[in-house]
C-alpha cells in the first residue's frame, strides 16, 4: 500500500505505511530543495487555493511556497476579510469555490471538524491546515520528518510533549502519529491544560516537568495558546514559565542528545527560554520550518496523483 | 354516538402492569369498559387490533412547537400531525419560543393556535422567569389560570439562587409544578459534547457529567428549603442518580425525566461531527446510558420524553460547535423507546408507565390509563414491525432526527384522541 487518501484531513485515518510513504517523498523533496533540483512540473496546471479562516503567516507561507515550488497556480484567500463577514455560511463558501474547480484546497478554520464538513462538499483534494483543537496533520508530519532526520529513526523513541495540550491540535496530531509508529509519548502540562480522558490515548501523563522529561529523546514544546484561553487556566505567565518553561536545568533531565522542538510562533520566556531555542546543538526549530515546506510538497504531490487517478477513472466509467 | 370496540388487542396497562389479550369499548370519548376476552359480544363499530398492542396514548412533556416566532421550523399543525403519527396524544409545550411564553396573553395565543390546528391535546407550559432571563418571576397565578400546566425556563438555569428559591416558594403556594434543567451553567458554558476521550479526540469543548449532579444537588437543597413540586427535565448521568434517589427517599416532591435519545444513543454516535446528534445536555458515555436505562426500569426516573426540538437545515449545516442543539422526536419516540423493550431491558407496561401514566399523574391528568372513565386516548401499534427511518417522510416541518436511516422496530397503526382517530394512515 502506498498513499490512498483523497484528502488530508487528519492523522487519525492514515495508515502507518501511508505516513511513511509521505515522509519518504518529503525527505526527497527536502534534499532536492537544498540542491535546487525540484521538478517544477509536478503540480503544473493545478490550482491551489489557500483558505485561511484564522490568522496564519507561517503555515500559509509554507503551503504557498510548497505549491509554487512544484509549479501550481497558488491563490490566497483571506476569509476573514471576505464573504464570511457578509454572513455566508461555510458550506456556501465551499460550494462557491468548488464551482471554480480548484484542485487543491488548503483550509484552516477555528472550529473543530469544519474542514471535514467542507471536504464533503468539494471535488478537489482538501488539506487540513488546522481545525480548532482537532488536528493539524502537516505539522505532525513535519515534526515526524524532523525527528527522523535528527534521530535516524521514527520508532521506539521517547517523546515528551509539553505545554498547552488541551487547546493544541498540534499535540493531538502528534500523539496519533507518534503512537501509530510505536513511540513512547509523555504529556507534560498543568492539569488544567490537559484534555479530559487523555490517559486513554495510550500516553503517560505528568504534571511535573522534571519527571516527565526524564530520559526522553525528543522534547516537543507547545505554544501557550493565549487566544484560546477563555479564562483562568493558569495563574500567571511567570508562574507557568517557572514550572513548565523549558530551561537548561529542566532539559538536563532529558537524554544528553535530546532535541528540542517548537511548532512556532514561540513565546520566549513563557514556554521556552530563549537560549534553549537558539542553541544550535539542541534546537531543531529552524529545521522544522524547512521540513514543513518539504512535507507540504509531498502531501500535495500525493493528493494530486490520487486526484488525477480518480478523475481518469471517472472519465473511463463515464 | 355509537360505541367503538377494539377487539383482539394486546392491552398494555401501566397501572396494573399487565400485558394481556382483551378488548376495550369506547363511548363519548371515554373508555367505557375493558374486557378480558378478546372478542366480547357487544354491539358497535369494531376495530380489530389483530393481536397488536393497544396502550394509553403517550403524554410528551417538553415538546417545542416553534410558535410564536419560528413557525417555519414547526407549527401546531405540523407538530400535531407528527404527534398523531407517533402515538403521542398529549403534547406539553415548552415556553422557549420567540418571544418566550411568559405572559397570560402569549399563553392565550398558544392555546388558541393549538385548538385551531392541532389534532392532539396540547397543554402549554409557561416560563418561570420573565423572558427566561432568571431575574424576575412570571405571573405564575395568572398563567396558571390561563392554562399553564407547569413552569420552566427550559434549558436555561436560574443561576441566582435567591430568585429561584423565591419562585419555588411562590409556586408552592399555588401548587404549581416547576420543571428545571439540571446543568451547572458555569461548567457547561460553551460545551458541545460530554468531556472525556471522545471530546478530546474530536477537539470539541466538553462538559463534565458532574455538572448535572452539581445542579441537581443545588436544586434538591432548595427543595428542602421551599417544599415546592419539582421535576428535573432530563437526568442523563449515573452520577446524578444517587442524589435523586436520596431526595425521593427523603420525601421531597421530586420527579425526573429523560429524553429518549439519551436512552438509545451515546456520545460516540456523534462520530465525524454529525450535528444531528448535538443535543442539550450532550449525549453521554455508554456507561451513563446504561445506568439511566436501569433507572427508568427501576422507576427512579419517572418519565421518558422526546425533547422534541425542531431545527431547520441551516442551523444544523454548520461546524459542530456553531450548530444548533436538539432533535425532533415526536414520531420516533415510540420506536426508539421500544429498542429498550427489544433489548429486554424494560417491559412494555413499564415503558408505558414512563411514557403515558407517570406524565399524566405528574400533571394531574386522568389520561395514561386503560380503565373505564379515562379519556379514550389510545395508541395501537405493532411493536415488532421493522422499518428504516427516512427523515424526508417525517410529518414535522423540521427533519433533524438522529435516526435517519436507522433500523427501527415498532409501527403506530392508529392513534385516537378522545375516541377520535387522529392518525392519517390505518
Amino acid at each position: 500500500m502506498t498513499f490512498r487518501a483523497r484528502h488530508l484531513l487528519g492523522i487519525e485515518h492514515l495508515h502507518p505505511t501511508e505516513i511513511t510513504t509521505l515522509l519518504d517523498l518529503a525527505d526527497k523533496y527536502a534534499d532536492q530543495t537544498r540542491s535546487g533540483t525540484v521538478n517544477k512540473t509536478v503540480l503544473a496546471g493545478m490550482t491551489q487555493i489557500n483558505m485561511f479562516f484564522e490568522n496564519s503567516t507561517r503555515t500559509q507561507a509554507s503551503f504557498e511556497i510548497a505549491g509554487k515550488r512544484l509549479g501550481a497556480d497558488v491563490m490566497n484567500m483571506s476569509m476573514q476579510a471576505s464573504s464570511i463577514k457578509k454572513g455566508e455560511t461555510l458550506i456556501d463558501t465551499a460550494l462557491t469555490l468548488n464551482a471554480m474547480h480548484p484542485d487543491l484546497l488548503v483550509v484552516r478554520h477555528p472550529n473543530s471538524g469544519a474542514v471535514d464538513l467542507l471536504a464533503q462538499k468539494v471535488n478537489g483534494a482538501v488539506l487540513n491546515a488546522g481545525d480548532g483543537r482537532h488536528e493539524h496533520p502537516t505539522q505532525a508530519l513535519l515534526d515526524a520528518l524532523t525527528i527522523r532526520r535528527a534521530k535516524g529513526r521514527l520508532h521506539r523513541l521517547s517523546v515528551a510533549i509539553c505545554g498547552d495540550v488541551a487547546h493544541s491540535r498540534v499535540a493531538r496530531s502528534n500523539i496519533m502519529l507518534l503512537g501509530k509508529l510505536e513511540n513512547r509519548i509523555r504529556l507534560i502540562a498543568p492539569p488544567t491544560l490537559m484534555p479530559s480522558g487523555i490517559e486513554e490515548f495510550g500516553v503517560e501523563v505528568f504534571d511535573n516537568m522534571e519527571e516527565g522529561l526524564k530520559d526522553v529523546d525528543v522534547v516537543m514544546m507547545l505554544r501557550l495558546q493565549k487566544e484560546r484561553m477563555d479564562g483562568g487556566f493558569i495563574p500567571s505567565e511567570r508562574e507557568y514559565f517557572h514550572r513548565y518553561g523549558l530551561t537548561a536545568q529542566k532539559l538536563a533531565h532529558a537524554k544528553p542528545d535530546a532535541i528540542v522542538m517548537h511548532p512556532g510562533p514561540m513565546n520566549r520566556g513563557v514556554e521556552i527560554d530563549g537560549n534553549i531555542a537558539d542553541d544550535i546543538n539542541r534546537s531543531v526549530i529552524q529545521t522544522q520550518v524547512e521540513m514543513g515546506v518539504a512535507v507540504r510538497m509531498a502531501a500535495m504531490d500525493l493528493l494530486a496523483q490520487n486526484l488525477r487517478a480518480y478523475r481518469a477513472e471517472k472519465e473511463v466509467t463515464a | 354516538m355509537t360505541d367503538t370496540i377494539f377487539i383482539n388487542a394486546r392491552l398494555i396497562d401501566p397501572v396494573a402492569q399487565t400485558n394481556t389479550l382483551g378488548a376495550l369499548r369506547v363511548r363519548d370519548g371515554l373508555i367505557a369498559e375493558v374486557y378480558e376476552e378478546p372478542k366480547p359480544d357487544v354491539a358497535g363499530m369494531t376495530v380489530n387490533c389483530a393481536g397488536n398492542c393497544l396502550a394509553p396514548g403517550i403524554v410528551d412533556i417538553g415538546v417545542k412547537v416553534s410558535e410564536p416566532g419560528e413557525r417555519h421550523k414547526e407549527s401546531f399543525r405540523s407538530a400535531g400531525r407528527a404527534a398523531a403519527a407517533g402515538g403521542v396524544t398529549t403534547i406539553v409545550t415548552r415556553p422557549d419560543t420567540l418571544p418566550a411564553i411568559d405572559l397570560p396573553e402569549t399563553l392565550e395565543f398558544v392555546s388558541r393556535r393549538a385548538a385551531l390546528d392541532a389534532p392532539v391535546r396540547v397543554l402549554p407550559m409557561a416560563a418561570l422567569t420573565k423572558g427566561r432571563d432568571g431575574a424576575v418571576m412570571t405571573e405564575i397565578g395568572f398563567l396558571q389560570d390561563a392554562g399553564a400546566v407547569a413552569f420552566t425556563d427550559c434549558d436555561r438555569v436560574v443561576t441566582n439562587t435567591k430568585v429561584f428559591s423565591r419562585a419555588l416558594t411562590y409556586a408552592r403556594s399555588l401548587g404549581a409544578l416547576v420543571i428545571a434543567h439540571a446543568q451547572d451553567p458555569g461548567l457547561s458554558e460553551g460545551a458541545a459534547v460530554t468531556s472525556g476521550k471522545f471530546a478530546s479526540l474530536r477537539g470539541l469543548p466538553g462538559v463534565t457529567p458532574m455538572a448535572e449532579r452539581m445542579a441537581l444537588d443545588r436544586d434538591i437543597a432548595l427543595l428542602e428549603m421551599t417544599g415546592a413540586r419539582y421535576h428535573a427535565d432530563q437526568i442523563t448521568t449515573a452520577r446524578a442518580l444517587p442524589a435523586l434517589e436520596r431526595a425521593k427517599r427523603n420525601g421531597l416532591n421530586i420527579t425526573a425525566g429523560v429524553g429518549v435519545h439519551h436512552l438509545t444513543l451515546n456520545e460516540l454516535d456523534v462520530a465525524d461531527y454529525r450535528t444531528f446528534f448535538k443535543l442539550k445536555p450532550p449525549l453521554r458515555s455508554e456507561d451513563d446510558r446504561l445506568a439511566v436505562v436501569q433507572a427508568v426500569a427501576d422507576g427512579l426516573i419517572d418519565i421518558i420524553c422526546s425533547m422534541h426540538t425542531p431545527q431547520d437545515e441551516e442551523s444544523k449545516r454548520l461546524p459542530f460547535e456553531e450548530a444548533a442543539s436538539g432533535a425532533v422526536g415526536l414520531e420516533t419516540l415510540l420506536p426508539a423507546a421500544l429498542r429498550l423493550y427489544h433489548a429486554e431491558m424494560i417491559s412494555l407496561p413499564k415503558l408505558f408507565a414512563a411514557l403515558s401514566l407517570n406524565p399524566s399523574r405528574l400533571l394531574g391528568l386522568d389520561t395514561g390509563r386503560l380503565r373505564a372513565g379515562a379519556p379514550a386516548d389510545l395508541v395501537w401499534f405493532d411493536p415488532d414491525a421493522p422499518f428504516i427511518l427516512d427523515r424526508a417522510k417525517l410529518k414535522s416541518k423540521s427533519k433533524n432526527t438522529p435516526f435517519d436511516g436507522a433500523r427501527m422496530q415498532g409501527v403506530v397503526l392508529g392513534t385516537w384522541v378522545g375516541g377520535t382517530l387522529v392518525s392519517e394512515e390505518i
